[in-house]
């Protein structure tokens, strides 16, 4: 065992790669449930993204067309969810279980030819002189750009929540569905919206598994990562900047479980494997005991003649 | 314009039917997809359910009918009661592994003793590793108000990677020749679940299948711990005036689908599968969740869409071998089943009426 072949610099910044999937992931469902929606297949739209991002950017050599087609992958599972939950008026719960399970099938169905296949490197931005400062540079300012979308993100999303008309009338339909109907909103749409959101996010931020951080395609290679970031949601209390705590913070275990394997720590490699989603599991009981911040009409159906 | 207006009752007609149109709505849109995959609809469709059933082989694959149908039935069986009272245990596949695991443990723990109890004591063993893997979200739920989804579902992955490490180590065959897998308990007399009726595919679990069908049944319809599931499913503030304890039945949902799900485990290690390796856990438990709402969460349902499931299971097999098509599109086929049931689910609750653009 040699714990100093971890170099901490790199163990920092490859923190932020493996955080970023979850992030975008985490913020898109924050928004959905913000409107009241739960969708629980963000692990299906995640790995549907993946795929159609790969898919998209061997085929043209364009890592942007590939995030592009990504986000479309992600929304356009994510429109089944619409179909399902707002006018179908299914359960929240199943529906969320069948997309995830309709996911995984349909994108193992499309990878079968892309297995083994490299796609297109995304490349890094090297913002002059600041990605020169030692120890800082290679941290903060040495990454790809949907990484610093995906922060840039969480800063939107926070404002316009905060801020702007948009994000009240989307508290409104999340907080209580009834009177926001009665207020004139259209309730449906906004929801349709917010979960359309949630699947292009998801779709980014499985795109960012298959596409930069391993990359390469395999099936289901999203492992669990749409579900962590459900937990996420939890743990950041419906609030996008503790969304991008959470993200680091698993971030930070992954890349640490990972390291440790490769420094051949005593503690067998499955042991280490499993770290993240027990960890997963204690924040949720910490956590669970504060529900107050949760959006009252969270998983509720909505049909205007109840 | 098509208006939606409520039902007064829910429809007894379309909740029968409802299952029925999403299976051919299935094999519609399923056989359109087969065609694009450049397989001839018809054929795929008749490979799938016509083949195992009455084709040339049928004699070989309707024993299959019964070793795949007996643990999607089990699991779906305990994952329906706590699905009635609104608890969700999507971690049946963890619980299947870990009571597999505690099971065939059991068993190795034995070798190479002969004796008539290490079978009873491997089967009380994997219900209690399933018992115990779904008994943490409960407590938790309990205890602490936590998400009952979310950690039971992340509990599968720790489940995969204990399952890993236990065909990798302390489980791993000594005369194996460095392979990944335990000892294969077929050939260990005592441990082995053998078939009952030579070449019929009828073993335990298939028997603790049709119990726990019946099991349920009697629970549901003629004992109060399975109203209370059905009263804090359709009517929670009911319920609660009602006196029911949320907290006793969450436990006994969760610990009975776990314990349920632990026994297929074991059902299927000491049978079928032969043997503890990494690849041990195919899906049964996710597919146990689309057996469970297919059979609308009624025991006999149950018994009906675990067939229909395992169908898909061998006649995708066979479309496979035959057809080539890809393994991934059964599980396709699978989800789309599940999306139509939950949209034609609308029809039992509400009625299509068509209107003119009025204002609602």
């Amino acid at each position: 065992m040699d714990l100093s072949a971890i170099n901490p610099v790199l163990l920092i910044a490859s923190l932020m790669v493996a955080a970023t999937p979850l992030l975008l992931a985490a913020i898109g469902e924050l928004v959905a449930e913000k409107a009241g929606v739960l969708n629980l297949g963000v692990e299906g739209m995640m790995i549907v993204g993946a795929i159609s991002g790969f898919a998209i950017s061997v085929e043209t050599g364009s890592p942007l067309l590939g995030f592009c087609a990504a986000a479309v992958g992600g929304a356009v599972l994510s429109l089944l969810f619409v179909i399902l939950t707002q006018y179908a008026l299914a359960n929240q719960v199943a529906s969320g279980l069948a997309l995830t399970l309709f996911g995984l099938g349909i994108s193992s169905l499309m990878g079968q030819s892309y297995v083994g296949l490299k796609p297109p490197s995304t490349g890094e931005i090297h913002i002059p002189l600041l990605s020169d400062i030692p120890v800082i540079g290679p941290i903060l300012f040495q990454h790809d750009p949907i990484l610093y979308f995906g922060i840039a993100l969480v800063a939107i999303v926070w404002a316009l929540l905060k801020y702007s008309r948009v994000g009240l009338i989307l508290r409104a339909v999340g907080e209580n569905h009834d009177a926001a109907h009665a207020l004139g909103y259209k309730v449906v749409r906004v929801r349709t919206l917010a979960i359309l959101f949630g699947g292009a996010c998801a779709g980014l931020g499985g795109a960012y598994i298959s596409l930069i951080r391993v990359p390469q395609w395999t099936e289901g290679m999203t492992a669990g990562v749409g579900w962590i970031a459900l937990a996420l949601v939890v743990f950041a209390s419906w609030k996008p900047w503790r969304a991008l705590i959470g993200a680091y913070l698993f971030g930070g275990i992954t890349v640490l479980q990972l390291n440790l394997q490769a420094a051949g720590v005593a503690i067998p490699v499955e042991y280490l494997a499993m770290s993240p989603y027990i960890i997963t599991i204690l924040v949720l009981v910490i956590l669970s005991a504060d529900k107050s911040s949760a959006p009252a009409s969270l998983g509720r159906i909505f049909h205007a003649s109840n | 314009m098509i208006r939606l207006e409520k039902r007064p009752q829910p429809s007894q007609t379309w909740s029968m039917a409802t299952p029925l149109v999403a299976v051919v709505a299935t094999m519609i849109f399923g056989g359109a997809l087969f065609g694009v995959l450049g397989t001839n609809p018809l054929a795929a469709i008749r490979t799938i359910f016509f083949d195992p059933l009455f084709g040339e082989f049928a004699f070989y694959y309707r024993p299959q009918l019964l070793v795949k149908g007996a643990p999607l039935v089990l699991i779906a069986i305990g994952l329906s009661l706590g699905f009635k009272a609104g608890i969700w245990n999507i971690g049946a596949e963890g619980q299947y592994i870990i009571g597999a695991l505690v099971g065939a443990g059991i068993g190795l723990a034995f070798y190479p003793l002969e004796a008539w109890y290490i079978f009873p004591l491997m089967i009380l063993g994997g219900a209690f590793g399933g018992f115990v893997w779904a008994a943490i979200p409960a407590l938790l739920k309990v205890r602490f108000g936590t998400n009952e989804i979310l950690v039971s579902l992340m509990l599968v992955y720790v489940a995969e990677q204990f399952l890993a490490s236990m065909s990798l180590g302390l489980m791993k065959n000594p005369e194996g020749f460095g392979f990944p897998g335990s000892r294969n308990l077929q050939e260990y007399a005592s441990a082995h679940n053998t078939e009952l009726i030579a070449g019929s595919g009828m073993h335990l679990g298939v028997v603790f299948a049709f119990i726990a069908v019946i099991f349920a049944y009697v629970l549901l319809n003629r004992h109060m711990l399975g109203f209370q599931i059905r009263l804090t499913g359709e009517a929670p503030r009911a319920a609660r005036f009602a006196g029911v304890k949320p907290a006793r039945l969450i436990l006994f949902c969760l610990g009975t689908s776990g314990a349920l799900a632990g026994l297929a485990g074991l059902f299927e290690v000491s049978g079928p599968a032969g043997q503890i390796n990494i690849d041990f856990n195919v899906g049964y438990g996710f597919t146990a969740i689309i057996v469970a709402f297919l059979g609308r969460l009624h025991p006999v349902g149950i018994l009906l869409a675990g067939g229909l499931m395992a169908l898909t299971y061998i006649g995708g097999e066979i479309a496979q071998g035959q057809l080539g098509l890809p393994a991934a599109a059964i599980q396709v086929f699978q989800g789309m089943l599940l999306f139509f049931l939950l949209a034609l689910d609308l029809l039992t609750n509400f009625r299509l009426r068509l209107a003119k653009g009025e204002v609602a």
